[in-house]
């Protein structure tokens, strides 16, 4: 593989990890628009941990990925107390904070970056990102799953029902932030350095874009909305100076034929359909 | 005095001054098929959401089985045996029929190992295979995996019946079953509710079609303007001139006597 193709798919994992860390909360009805914030204390963690802590990776990666959850699971309280737009205004402050704070914490060298020690290959990220996508998927199908679905959809009912709302929007928003954590950690040592002006408004952005456009209500949307959306403008250099136009018009084209993301249950169901009969007539037959 | 299940004991709720449930008593006998009848905005759906625990209540007790459950979370009070339906459907529009009907055992799943273990994945999963089980003798065998939203008004009626049948409940609140359902899913609605209250499940029933009520009740609460006018056995709730009264308005009730 070129340096080249090496480099898009380190960005792509990059992606497809911080598309999941927004789609917990999202499963569970809870839109995230402050994932640049999660991700800068996973990448600044694992880097601090590298670099003057002199750890390894594998203790590293994890450590950030808890430390990450560990603020997500604080900030969770006030943060679910806000509802729709003004949760994405919160979340979206929250992300605001950490870059301030970090920009001028000289400790991780305020504005000009940080420097991480060890390098992760895509030999070290690829597993990750695919243990990250085994997790979400395997989390979506367990009972605990269908609670996150069940609150997305009607909290009142749910609660009527026996789930812990509360719990379960704050079990979810943890585990994003511990994946964004993981996202984080990727980041910095894939690069090598640290610098806060990446982890912008931007990046949250973007990546809530690939969890709403590939779909929230199956845990493969994310998967296909981050792929789709890292691989679209590489594809779309061909003619540099409109690759944004039509990225954009791309975006709203998606948005008014599939509102309801690329990958839908029903589309899923369907496709199962077409390999294996399950369900319809396996139970009928009985 | 009967052994009951359900005790309403003199519960009044008001909305913003509005007196909506009036110091309403009334007792659900264990086992029973009790209705709970009265026109349009008489409070039959409030009573059912304060006995759900969607609302507070402003003044008196609720006890299930002699426990007191006036100030117990809603997500607490199915485990102690209360479920319901709704009067306008609220499935989980996303999820499919097995999967709403799955949502409807979460009571009886909560510890954490129920809930870290994936449904649906392993054949034979006893969750999964009971809710097929229970979809099918609903006669709902055909859509287990489809997503409800796609699904025909009856069938997600009828979906919404068995979601909240399958916490095991001592007592089944239903708002409205069986309305917008035509004669024969009708029909198979009162056998699914009936083979419940075999099973020994009380039901409570809020239900404008008195043909249904008549032949599946066996007690009658009647309600109007958010108090109780009337209770008895079914038989005898069309002869009592009060609630002809509120039915049919009082110049109508003198014309006929």
């Amino acid at each position: 593989m070129s340096g080249y193709w090496t480099g898009i798919v380190a960005i792509l994992c990059f992606n497809i990890v911080v598309a999941y860390s927004v789609f917990l909360p999202a499963a569970a009805g809870q839109l995230n628009l402050g994932a640049a914030g999660f991700v800068a204390i996973g990448a600044y963690t694992s880097g601090y941990l590298s670099t003057d802590v002199g750890l390894a990776m594998w203790l590293t990666i994890p450590i950030a990925a808890l430390a990450t959850g560990a603020v997500a699971f604080l900030i969770s309280f006030p943060m679910l107390r806000t509802r729709g737009v003004y949760m994405v205004l919160a979340t979206l402050a929250f992300a605001e904070i950490v870059q301030g704070i970090y920009i001028n914490l000289e400790i991780f060298g305020a504005a000009a970056g940080y420097p991480v020690a060890a390098f992760a290959e895509l030999d070290i990220i690829a597993p990750i990102t695919i243990l990250v996508i085994l997790f979400v998927v395997f989390l979506m199908a367990t009972r605990f799953g269908l609670s996150m679905r069940a609150v997305h959809d009607d909290e009142r009912v749910a609660s009527l029902f026996g789930v812990n709302t509360r719990m379960t929007k704050v079990a979810a928003f943890t585990l994003g932030g511990v994946i964004a954590g993981i996202g984080g950690a990727i980041w910095a040592h894939q690069f090598n350095y640290v610098e806060i002006q990446h982890f912008n408004i931007l990046l949250s952005t973007f990546v809530l874009l690939y969890v709403l456009i590939g779909g929230t209500q199956t845990p493969y949307g994310p998967l296909v909305g981050a792929v789709f959306f890292t691989l679209l403008p590489e594809f779309l250099r061909v003619s540099n100076e409109w690759r944004f136009v039509i990225f954009g018009v791309i975006i709203v084209l998606m948005m008014v034929v599939r509102p309801e993301g690329l990958v839908t249950r029903t589309l899923v169901e369907r496709f199962y359909g077409l390999f294996w009969r399950r369900g319809r007539t396996a139970v009928a037959d009985r | 005095m009967t052994d009951s299940v359900l005790s309403f004991q003199a519960v009044s709720k008001n909305f913003s001054g509005l007196r909506v449930v009036d110091e309403v008593s009334f007792d659900v006998a264990r086992g029973s098929r009790t209705a709970l009848i009265g026109p349009n905005g008489a409070g039959k759906t409030t009573v059912f959401n304060l006995i759900s625990g969607v609302y507070p209540i402003d003044d008196g007790k609720i006890l299930l089985d002699g426990v007191d459950i006036t100030r117990l979370p809603d997500r607490e009070r199915i485990n102690m045996g209360i479920s319901r339906s709704f009067q306008n459907i609220r499935l989980m529009p996303h999820l499919s029929a097995i999967e709403n009907v799955m949502l409807g055992q979460h009571a009886r799943a909560r510890k954490l190992g129920s809930l870290l273990f994936p449904l649906g994945w392993l054949p034979g999963n006893r969750w999964a295979s009971e809710a097929a089980d229970a979809l099918a003798q609903a006669g709902l065998a055909t859509y287990p995996g489809e997503v409800v939203a796609n699904l025909p008004y009856g069938v997600q009626k009828r979906i919404e019946v068995v979601r909240a049948m399958m916490s095991d409940p001592k007592v089944l609140m239903l708002d409205e079953p069986a309305a917008g359902l035509n004669e024969k899913e009708t029909g198979e609605l009162q056998l699914l509710l009936e083979g419940a209250s075999r099973r020994g499940v009380t039901l409570l029933v809020v239900e404008h079609d008195m043909q249904f009520v008549r032949s599946l009740c066996d007690h009658v609460v009647v309600l109007n303007f958010g108090k109780k006018i009337f209770e008895g056995p079914s038989s005898e709730v069309h002869r009592d001139p009060g609630v002809l009264e509120a039915y049919l308005g009082s110049e109508a009730v003198g014309d006929a006597a």
